[in-house]
């Protein structure tokens, strides 16, 4: 079990600045988050785009921004759970929340802060009819073991790099048979992985089928074939073992919507005084928290950072007085 | 200040007509919003969602800026996309899009 003074729901720049402004308070900070990598959106979905309006920064990546946050807590040693999504929360005799993912690691701590942003990034489903009842009965949405496809007949939608890399590691023989499926002539992926895609269809060792997109599962309990639907020659049958339906993530509230936390807009209502939520040591900042005169900016995130260790001092230490030192005067000293 | 008339079409077949201004930088996912109606815009305009992702009904491609590989890139990712989707977030208000009609695509 992993014990922690704050357990940060969300690795996001939100989430990061709180190890910073919390280590100034002596409070430790262990941070979960669903994607494999802290920086939430900013890495996962625009780490090469500039952010102007970040004080003193004229213009910076969104990538180098979660680099600089990362350096900035270093000094107060967060621990991290990445890949895997926080699940359900109770409290303990002792006034402390258990937090278990869902891949069954335990945390513990007497305050959690919520800066899940704009929730867990969750693959894109298409909107196949009858789709769930195949899911892990031939239709993944992540490739996690290549061999699992060993000569096994395989379809794979989607035109980005994670399609085409898949289509080429599969067609190198690992799969007997590997059919690309996307709605357009043109991929956006890396030009190499279009050219050997590309070079694949022509002798013959993939099939590609553009301008297409599937519409149809169908299977006597797994997967059979797919319906593909063709712009210009209408529709046609796939006979295949494996979809792999790969339309890159998007993000969804998902479990904290069960946490008996007032919700409104898919955003978790709190007290500006202290960013807390009704729950009492259950605090939300950053894009996640909902107010009157919210604005969904990095900058507001950190504000309410800032603020809401302050709170969450006073309820760990009831006794102790807290005197606001400057970092100015007493540099930063890490653990 | 300059105002163009847009309707949006919601999910539920109703039609939303909107003043929209043509002096304020915006496009027609910000002025969905502003007009809440049902458009998350959860990229906040970086054609990185689709949340906006819309059909443009009127005759307005020639007026309309050229779908940028961003956009096309994206178009990808979303579902229901037809020759005449656009990211609404890439679609910027101006004059010569007067009249403008566009329907809302299903979010899936």
């Amino acid at each position: 079990m992993i014990q922690t003074d704050i357990l940060i729901i969300g690795a996001g720049p939100c989430g990061l600045f709180t190890v910073f402004e919390a280590g100034l308070l002596k409070l430790r900070c262990h941070l979960i988050d669903a994607l494999p990598q802290a920086g939430g959106q900013c890495a996962e979905i625009y780490p090469k785009k500039p952010i102007y309006d970040i004080p003193a920064y004229p213009e910076i990546l969104a990538g180098d921004l979660v680099d600089r946050l990362m350096e900035q807590a270093e000094p107060f040693q967060p621990g991290f759970t990445l890949g895997e999504r926080a699940e359900t929360i109770v409290k303990d005799e002792e006034d402390q929340f258990i937090v278990t993912t869902n891949r069954g690691t335990v945390h513990r701590a007497p305050i959690i802060a919520i800066a899940g942003g704009l929730g867990c990034f969750e693959p894109r489903k298409p909107p196949v009819e009858r789709l769930a009842e195949y899911e892990d009965q031939g239709v993944e949405y992540i490739i996690k073991d290549p061999e699992f496809y060993r000569g096994k007949k395989v379809v794979i939608s989607g035109g980005g790099d994670s399609a085409l890399d898949w289509t080429n590691f599969l067609a190198d023989g690992v799969a007997s048979e590997v059919t690309l499926v996307h709605r357009r002539d043109g991929f956006r992926g890396h030009p190499d992985s279009v050219q050997k895609v590309l070079d694949l269809a022509a002798s013959g060792k993939i099939r590609l089928l553009t301008n297409g997109e599937v519409v149809g599962v169908d299977g006597d309990g797994h997967l059979e074939g797919l319906t593909v639907k063709h712009k210009t020659e209408g529709e046609l049958r796939l006979e295949t073992d494996h979809w792999v339906p790969l339309f890159g993530l998007s993000p969804k509230l998902g479990p904290i919507a069960d946490w008996n936390l007032n919700i409104t807009k898919n955003a978790i209502e709190v007290n500006t005084l202290d960013y807390s939520t009704n729950v009492e040591g259950i605090y939300a900042i950053g894009d996640i928290n909902t107010y009157p005169g919210k604005l969904k900016l990095i900058l507001c995130g950190f504000h309410e950072a800032t603020l809401m260790v302050q709170s969450a001092f006073k309820r760990i230490y009831p006794d102790k007085n807290l005197v606001l030192k400057y970092t100015t005067v007493n540099g930063v000293n890490g653990f | 200040m300059s105002i163009i008339r847009v309707t949006v079409i919601d999910r539920e077949g109703v039609s939303h007509e909107l003043d929209a201004p043509t002096d304020m930088n915006m496009n027609v996912m910000e002025l969905c919003k502003s007009a809440e109606l049902p458009v998350e815009g959860t990229c906040g305009g970086m054609a990185m969602c689709a949340s906006c992702h819309c059909y443009v009904e009127s005759e307005h491609a020639d007026a309309m800026s050229e779908k940028s590989d961003d956009e096309e890139d994206m178009l990808d990712e979303a579902f229901h996309v037809k020759d005449e989707s656009r990211l609404g977030c890439q679609i910027q208000l101006a004059d010569p899009l007067e009249g403008l009609i566009v329907r809302l695509a299903p979010v899936g």
